[in-house]
């Protein structure tokens, strides 16, 4: 048995140890995952020369508002690049696409979750299993005939297009469906009291008290309408309509060293601010639209 | 050399005190109950002896040995929590192994241990079942089961009956009591139920506010108690509380209507006019026909061999009193066992002695 | 399953419930159905008829070496990401999990880059590895290690990996952080005066209880390596150099808008499918084993 103050000295270097092993894997971790950025945000002010020879900046240049501003507005000097679209317009793309996933995705699944769970009717769960299997299959397995279908419908290159299809799934409908059944019986039948049909229930208390839910599978959509890859690759080679995740790997090309990186390292910077700003100021709403969506 | 000490321990969560320096001294074998309104710092106490928190000053030692700096692991201490903190992935067998595997006791030595411990809670044909197919009182007995096994030199219960149906707490409280004087192992029993200190504990320690405000056996807490707070506390109904001031020299109290009630026991420093508080137990005031003191009464609880009367005097103080039979006026007239009087220091409460 | 107390009518429900059905049946139920057929059909050279094959594309596609190497790739690619990406959240998770200063600001900084989309994490470690732009590129270069993984194989999968597992480990450590937070602490305690000191209360206590949140990760990373993972493959090495990054996803684009073989592309997507609900089912199924406490 060892001497009390042997032990007493052992505790006091574990406990020790444990919190200094805390600070520092979690400094770690921090700057592991904010150092790409950084380096991309330096790369971003300095002039393309500099970057082309392989003198990696790491601090900033004084180049950031010009390549910011070429970035912006015409993508490019075009002198070495092929793809040359102004940045502005993409993220216009980029953002009125994840917008109006959310938005759609948010408004399908309530009107859903409101038919399956406060009503009674013929083939309800059947409804329900046709909305559920689609978690089943991310797009990515449908592609190719997805995409067949938009060519015959004559989709591609329009922002219907581009949104419609990603609205389908059913992660939303069944956590507002959880949600919904929640909601106290007693309200329900308050308000068949005071006369109030399905939709005005509808407008008056399930929809006020889903504002949380709402919110927080707004960051989750959003970010996921923004970050979409494959689908506006298939989908959009019209330039005007091309989003700043896809258009920022056009630019790139196979990497060629000649590229015009400062121009491609601010593009990259804008096509991640926006999800990320989300993120961190909704960072609440956030985790517990994850966290309830894999319930 | 006493088998737990606490020595002047003090506790402070950032700037808010919980404890005030608590010293207390627990003889080999004994239970000691720490008995307490919700936020007295009885929770934080125990911790603070099993290694579960740091003291912001003072010193624990178990049997001579200062363990302040130690881990719980290494304290040899036991605790059953009131929520009974089962390991609910392992069988109740391996839950009370656990402890002897990670001290390295040979298998056969820990199957003979944690049979012998489940034939003394009758667990014996549990051990296969996992936490979450017993009941609340199984889970229980399977904590302190595991308690058990380690044949450690103090354990602590924190509240552990707390979680329990009525009828159930109490057979456990006996069960508990058996087993502790039994097993003989020294013991701080936490609880804020009056009752169970009373019957379980040698020794109570009641705490207010972060100080010990009495200790002593359960017999001297509730025949002496040290203070206004220890005396309401301990006793149900509770004990009336009546604003008074020294008449006759110090050998009675006058209230505030008037009535003079006299001591038994001697006369108390202060001189005439000193405010003082009586205090009297409802069980000792008597229904006494000319002599007392008029009580409206509100409410009769008849609970078969006495009833209890909830009542209030001319003032509009309230008293109660436990009245034997059955008792059905609308007001009567009630006096105190002289010798059942308590006199307290109106100011501060605390007890005054015959000087 | 649904409330006691509901409204009557058939009509509104069947309008709420429209919009969804419309999109589900057009957008996935009808390219999922037209996938399943044309796996069965083949095109003729000039992709001027087609013809009902059976199972021969399925065949073709499950003996050819190329898919084989493929699917190796594949399950060498997710594995990796998967164990790398719960791997470093747990232990994160663990250390954020203390009672340390800073620990909320600790937990925001790793939380964000859930956002960063998958192709845009590519990007940002291509400019950190690029054998003539960047820092650590030039860096393995000059140590005399050949670096190029236009050129590598192994170096090119080595590079996807961490960028892969990079972009998921936040979504891995939101949600083990979760689970440890919902030991209760007493249990954790009771652990303590037993004797068991911080590793061994891990291993013995805290790891078996996380292990339904463990095994849905699991399931999470594996889908998300076998399929979101599109994006970075295309953005850093378009499948090469040869197939040494390409994954069956990945396969599926190149056979089926590259080089137009829509009935093998079908067939792989349709393997893919029956891969994916495996996937999920398990997980379902497996989630309903909770532990109590």
């Amino acid at each position: 048995m060892h001497t009390t103050q042997a032990l007493a000295a052992a505790t006091r270097r574990r406990q020790w140890r444990g919190r200094a092993l805390a600070y520092a894997a979690l400094s770690l971790g921090v700057l592991v995952f904010a150092f790409p950025i950084w380096m991309t945000l330096v790369g971003s002010t300095h002039d393309v020369g500099s970057i082309g020879r392989g003198d990696v900046p790491l601090w900033f240049g004084p180049h950031g508002v010009e390549n910011y501003a070429t970035a912006w507005t015409t993508g490019g000097a075009g002198t070495r690049n092929t793809f040359v679209v102004p940045a502005s317009s993409m993220l216009l793309n980029s953002a009125l696409m994840a917008a109006l996933i959310a938005v759609g995705k948010i408004a399908i699944s309530l009107l859903s979750a409101y038919a399956v769970v406060f009503f009674a009717f013929p083939c309800r769960m059947l409804a329900f299993w046709l909305i559920f299997i689609t978690l089943m299959l991310p797009v990515e397995v449908r592609i190719i005939p997805t995409f067949e279908v938009m060519v015959n419908m004559g989709l591609t290159n329009t922002m219907a297009g581009l949104t419609v299809p990603l609205m389908a799934s059913a992660t939303a409908t069944l956590l507002f469906r959880q949600f919904f059944l929640t909601i106290p019986d007693e309200y329900v039948e308050a308000a068949k009291m005071d006369g109030a049909g399905p939709l005005r229930f509808f407008r008056d208390v399930a929809l006020p008290l889903s504002v949380t839910n709402i919110a927080a599978l707004f960051v989750i959509l959003f970010i996921y309408g923004w970050n979409q890859y494959l689908w506006p690759l298939l989908m959009v080679n019209d330039r005007a309509l091309e989003t700043i995740v896809v258009g920022l790997t056009k630019m790139i090309g196979t990497g060629d060293s000649q590229n015009e990186w400062n121009t491609i390292m601010a593009t990259a910077m804008m096509a991640l601010l926006p999800p990320v700003l989300v993120v961190v100021l909704m960072q609440r709403w956030f985790i517990k639209g994850l966290t309830e969506t894999e319930k | 050399m006493a088998s737990l000490d606490i020595q002047g321990v003090t506790k402070s969560f950032g700037v808010t005190p919980v404890l005030h320096g608590i010293d207390l001294a627990v003889r080999d074998g004994e239970m000691v109950v720490i008995v307490g309104a919700s936020g007295c710092g009885k929770s934080t106490l125990l911790r603070i002896v099993a290694g579960l928190e740091a003291p912001s000053a003072g010193a624990v030692l178990i049997e001579g040995r200062d363990v302040t700096p130690l881990e719980p692991a290494d304290r040899d201490i036991a605790m059953v929590f009131q929520t009974y903190a089962l390991y609910p992935h392992m069988s109740v067998f391996d839950n009370m192994a656990y402890g002897l595997r990670i001290r390295g006791l040979p298998k056969p030595e820990i199957a003979a241990r944690v049979q012998e411990a489940a034939d003394l809670l009758s667990i014996g044909q549990l051990l296969e079942r996992k936490p979450r197919q017993l009941s609340g009182g199984q889970r229980q007995r399977v904590a302190m089961g595991r308690a058990i096994v380690r044949h450690p030199k103090l354990f602590l219960f924190d509240e552990p009956l707390s979680n329990l149906d009525a009828r159930l707490r109490v057979q456990m409280r006996a069960e508990i009591r058996r087993l502790q004087r039994r097993l003989a192992v020294t013991s701080l029993f936490v609880t804020h139920d009056q009752v169970e200190a009373m019957t379980l504990g040698d020794r109570l320690v009641v705490m207010h506010e972060g100080r010990a405000a009495q200790v002593g056996t359960p017999m001297e807490v509730w025949s002496r108690p040290a203070d206004t707070y220890v005396a309401s506390f301990i006793g149900s109904p509770s004990m009336n509380l009546l604003p008074a001031a020294l008449a006759e020299g110090g050998h009675a109290a006058r209230l505030a209507d008037g009535t003079l009630w006299r001591f038994a026991d001697g006369a108390r420093a202060g001189g005439d006019g000193r405010e003082v508080t009586i205090g009297i137990r409802p069980e000792h005031l008597m229904a006494n026909g000319a002599d007392g003191i008029a009580l409206t009464v509100e409410l009769a609880e008849p609970m078969g061999s006495e009833t209890v009367v909830h009542g209030r005097l001319a003032d509009g103080t309230a008293l109660t009193a436990r009245l034997p039979g059955a008792t059905a006026a609308d007001s009567l007239r009630v006096s105190p066992d002289a010798a059942a009087l308590h006199v307290f220091d109106a100011a501060s409460g605390l007890r005054l002695d015959p000087a | 399953m649904h409330k006691k107390v509901i409204f009557r009518g058939v009509a509104l429900p069947a309008a709420l419930l429209l919009p969804q059905l419309v999109i589900t049946g057009i957008f996935f139920f009808w390219p999922a159905g037209q996938a399943v057929w044309s796996s069965f059909l083949r095109e003729d050279a000039f992709g001027l008829s087609r013809q009902f094959v059976w199972f021969e594309n399925f065949t073709d596609v499950l003996t050819d070496p190329n898919y084989l190497t493929v699917a190796w790739n594949t399950a060498v690619f997710s594995a990796s990401v998967a164990v790398l990406a719960m791997g470093a959240a747990l232990f994160l998770a663990v250390q954020a999990d203390k009672a340390i200063r800073a620990a909320t600001a600790f937990k925001t900084l790793l939380i964000w880059p859930y956002a960063v989309a998958p192709a845009v994490a590519a990007v940002l470690w291509l400019f950190l590895f690029h054998p003539q732009i960047g820092i650590f590129g030039r860096a393995l270069n000059s140590a005399g290690i050949l670096w190029d993984y236009k050129i590598n194989g192994g170096q090119a999968m080595t590079l996807v990996i961490i960028a892969a597992a990079w972009k998921q480990v936040s979504y891995n450590f939101i949600f083990f952080l979760a689970g440890l937070q919902s030991i209760p602490k007493n249990v954790l305690e009771a652990a303590a005066i037993d004797g068991a000191r911080p590793t061994r209360r891990f291993w013995t206590i805290i790891f078996p209880l996380i292990s339904p949140t463990t095994f849905f990760l699991l399931v999470v990373n594996l889908v998300y390596a076998f399929f979101d993972t599109f994006g970075i493959i295309h953005a850093l090495t378009q499948g090469g150099p040869g197939n040494a990054t390409t994954t069956l996803i990945y396969r599926v684009y190149v056979d089926g808008v590259q080089n137009l073989n829509f009935g093998s592309s079908a067939a792989q997507s349709v393997i893919l499918m029956a891969l994916v609900i495996a996937m999920t089912a398990v997980q379902f199924r497996f989630i309903e084993r909770k532990v109590h406490y």
